[in-house]
């Protein structure tokens, strides 16, 4: 813990006028939350919060994965109802009942991952619910058609209104996401990580468009993980971590480290992984690996005890990489080599019958057998293990008790092979997805995004279980995370994917988040931002 | 560290209780609880009930020639059941079931009206099954066809495949000794179709229970992808799940053969609906998954036990087809009530 601030929310200092340039402190806040709290099966997600935002100001929500950022904007919009607090705005309390309702009370929110209607134009989803209707009753789209190209104008996107969503790149979509928010004129405008999917110029572009909102008098809730962004647009900076308002400062008054710190809660520990010593023989070489379309040439290694980070934007071609590898997707070109053997990999069970283990991105989709135990899921690619009678049947009772060791051994909550995997917390489940792979005795993992929606401890679990794999059993670990903190943390080496490539290679030793995003996105790295960086341990 | 993730688990949320009546209160609550956990138990419950209520309506009913009766006319069903539930536990469906019973119905016919006996007869057809159940697996497995489409398909080939070698005409020249299949009788009582089914059911409940191949069979109907990834080869494993189901037709296919003494290309007709609907009053989910084995078996009982009940009140034949369409729906509705209640 960095001692000083573990300040009590909305810290009072933070509320002094310097800190607002538009000097209207005097008014009241444009928004007000406090004591907001939400819990999740007894977990608290949001622990009796504070916060707000004045008109003219951007206020950014700053925190890791996990910290409670999103849940508290889905209680701003209505989704989800608070266990207890109040909202104000303009002093106002007011109810959001859900997100409809939140916008005629002047809330608009840009969703990280967005609900477009893929198939319609950007036109009509600019205006999707509330068209401009002619007198008889019809859609007026000639006006829809017209309106929508100021507002595209305003973002700096130059596409033609009737192009279908689909046609569009992420970052565009974003872009129309932001320019929906526009045509709402709201007066408080909530951005959740809207800069993920961006490039450098069309972060810019965004940046330009929030300090025109300022200048405007909205108020700018701004949400992110990304420090460099701190600098460039905040007034104010309110860290949370683990659902509690830890800090909120003055963004012209504090350092990026300090910033690490408070999210972290302790300050920034990259000794999670020890050191790797000596060289280590190749366990996993792909050459040349490519899917039309989709992946282009990529080449690794991964060797014996090593974990190896695959870091890059959502759709960079991670997962398909990873699906290729264990052959649940058909490759065009490519070989891959385990152990130094040549082999061909068509199926999964192939990839298994190798040493591979796969942890997929969505547990529920394609990780468990949601109608099925505990053990029967644990000992699904294992099963033979248990053969009796020359491959008859085989042994409940080996089975059980297997399956038994290893649950305990994974800290499975609760530790009963005939539960329902169904019942129990997403942790929980991920732990049992590991478990599959352990007790197949798979000694090459891929793991993708095997912390993403489970809670603080879980992960921690989850990180050791991936350190003692790597350390002591001497396995290989293919990390695929979007958590750079993660990435930085769990890995020995990163690679950056960009576009279905490989754009770079980092060192654990000289790898930053800011150069892990610069390779992602393929940008330059921005001087000001790079300086700021901090130097973990 | 400490495992933090484990937040108190709070018990399952309980639907208010429905019945706040002073008996309700004390039986409903741990009733419920068996219900909800296996509605197998429900069915047979049923089953029991409807054997009372039939046993007070006529004296005919309950005696140990009508309910062995009961089980003959169950077997055929209830045999075609043991296959489908395989398929329908694995989230997939079979209509070929009728279409094979009668391909390999004739089969036999022809093989023996040969003259090469009894043994090859009987092979005949478990093969002709077996080539039927497995051509559905591949059309499934590795052409990536629907079940429905693939075994809606698979019943006009086996259909025709009847009667094309029959050229329509049923066989009547059998083996010697055929009719016992179907007609014979254990020291004078029990039917041997009957212990042929049981038989087969508790083959196919050890399977789907300590096999490798019931365990993927659960596991394709839960999560093919999940299962698919785990490694397991779930294009063999759904091969040899439909020839499972074109087996088991094929030795209901015999049974019924031997009963009418005759290969019948036009037998069969509609039987791989009254399949699903055992499998499915006794509370398998078509969902794929969930289930058990002698679920389907009480079924086909329940079933047998409507048209018989209904046959000795008197009450027109064309009235049990309602009150069995009314039995499935409402079996249906049951397992949609559990699984809420459950939470799922």
């Amino acid at each position: 813990m960095s001692g000083s601030t573990t300040g009590g929310p909305a810290a009072p200092e933070a509320r002094n006028p310097g800190a607002l340039p538009q000097a209207e402190s005097s008014m009241l806040p444009a928004l007000a939350v406090s004591g907001i709290s939400k819990r999740f099966l007894g977990v608290h997600a949001l622990n009796r919060v504070d916060f707000d935002v004045h008109h003219g100001e951007v206020h950014v929500l700053l925190g890791e994965n996990g910290a409670g950022k999103s849940t508290l904007m889905k209680i701003l919009s209505g989704v989800y109802a608070r266990d207890e607090g109040r909202i104000f705005i303009d002093g106002r309390e007011v109810e959001p009942q859900d997100p409809r309702h939140a916008q005629t009370l002047g809330i608009s929110i840009i969703y990280q991952t967005f609900s477009q209607a893929l198939d319609l134009s950007i036109a009509e989803n600019l205006f999707l619910g509330r068209e401009p209707l002619k007198p008889w009753g019809t859609i007026d789209t000639r006006k829809t058609r017209a309106m929508s190209r100021a507002a595209l104008a305003r973002v700096g996107l130059t596409a033609d209104p009737d192009t279908l969503v689909k046609k569009l790149s992420i970052a565009q979509r974003q872009m129309v996401e932001i320019a929906k928010a526009l045509t709402l004129d709201a007066q408080i405008v909530i951005m959740d990580e809207p800069t993920s999917a961006l490039t450098d110029r069309e972060t810019d572009r965004l940046f330009e468009i929030i300090h025109s909102l300022k200048a405007d008098g909205r108020a700018i809730i701004y949400i992110s993980h990304r420090l460099e962004e701190v600098a460039r647009i905040a007034d104010r900076v309110t860290v949370l971590r683990d659902g509690r308002a830890v800090a909120t400062v003055a963004a012209a008054e504090v350092e990026i480290p300090r910033l690490i710190s408070l999210m972290v809660g302790r300050d920034l520990d990259r000794a999670a992984l020890s050191d790797q010593v000596g060289p280590r023989p190749e366990v996993l070489r792909v050459t040349g690996l490519s899917r039309a379309g989709i992946l282009h040439g990529v080449g690794f290694s991964l060797h014996e005890g090593e974990i190896l980070a695959l870091a890059g934007l959502v759709g960079s071609g991670r997962t398909e990489l990873a699906r290729a590898v264990f052959g649940c997707d058909p490759i065009n070109a490519g070989e891959i080599q385990v152990k130094g053997q040549v082999v061909r990999i068509d199926r999964p069970g192939d990839a298994v019958a190798h040493g591979l283990g796969f942890v997929t991105e969505d547990r529920l989709v394609s990780g468990l057998l949601m109608t099925m135990s505990t053990g029967a899921n644990a000992t699904l690619p294992s099963l033979r293990q248990f053969d009796a009678l020359g491959g008859l049947f085989f042994s409940f009772a080996r089975e059980r008790a297997a399956a038994q060791h290893y649950i305990q051994e994974l800290h499975v909550q609760p530790a009963a092979p005939e539960r329902n995997v169904r019942l129990l917390s997403g942790g929980n489940q991920q732990k049992v997805v590991l478990a599959k792979w352990l007790m197949a005795r798979s000694d090459i993992l891929i793991l993708d995004e095997p912390t993403q929606g489970i809670d603080v401890g879980a992960k921690e679990d989850v990180h050791r279980l991936m350190v003692e794999f790597a350390r002591e059993r001497r396995g290989a670990i293919l990390l695929i995370s979007s958590d750079l903190p993660e990435v930085l943390r769990m890995s020995d080496r990163i690679l950056v994917m960009r576009e279905g490539r490989i754009a770079g290679e980092l060192e654990r030793s000289d790898a930053t988040q800011e150069r892990v995003m610069n390779l992602a996105v393929g940008g330059r790295p921005r001087d000001g931002a790079a300086a700021a960086q901090p130097r973990g341990g | 560290m400490a495992v933090r993730d484990a937040p108190p688990r709070a018990q399952r949320p309980e639907a208010p209780p429905i019945d706040r009546g002073r008996l309700g209160r004390r039986f409903w609550g741990p009733l419920r609880d068996v219900i909800l956990d296996n509605p197998a138990v429900f069915m047979a419950g049923i089953l029991l009930a409807m054997w009372l209520i039939l046993s007070r309506l006529s004296p005919h009913f309950f005696t140990v020639n009508n309910l062995f009766e009961i089980t003959v006319q169950a077997a055929v069903i209830a045999l075609i059941a043991i296959g489908q539930t395989f398929v329908i536990l694995s989230a997939g469906i079979d209509l070929s079931v009728g279409a094979v019973l009668a391909a390999a119905a004739v089969t036999a016919s022809l093989v023996m009206e040969s003259g090469y006996g009894l043994t090859a007869g009987i092979a005949a057809a478990l093969l002709c099954g077996a080539a039927f159940g497995a051509a559905n697996g591949v059309a499934i497995g590795v052409l990536g066809i629907p079940p429905f489409v693939a075994t809606l398909g698979m019943m006009g080939i086996a259909r025709g495949y009847a009667l094309i070698v029959t050229s329509g005409i049923p066989v009547f020249t059998l083996a010697e000794g055929f009719e016992v299949l179907g007609q014979g009788r254990v020291a004078d009582v029990v039917p041997v179709p009957t212990l042929i089914t049981l038989a087969l059911y508790v083959l196919g409940f050890v399977i789907l229970s300590r096999t490798r191949l019931g365990r993927y069979t659960y596991a394709i109907g839960s999560n093919l992808q999940a299962t698919t990834f785990s490694g397991v080869n779930v294009t063999r494993y759904l091969i040899v799940i439909y020839s499972v189901s074109g087996i088991t037709a094929a030795v209901a296919g015999l049974i019924e053969a031997s009963r009418i003494g005759s290969g019948q290309p036009a037998s069969g007709v509609g039987y791989e609906l009254d399949s699903i609907t055992a499998v499915v009053i006794g509370g398998t989910s078509l969902f794929g998954g969930q289930g058990n084995l002698f679920a389907s078996l009480i079924g086909a009982l329940i079933i047998a036990t409507l048209r018989n009940g209904l046959n000795v009140l008197g009450v027109f034949a064309f009235w049990q087809m309602v009150a069995i369409g009314a039995i499935l729906i409402a079996a249906v509705y049951l397992d949609r009530w559990r699984r809420r209640s459950r939470g799922e």
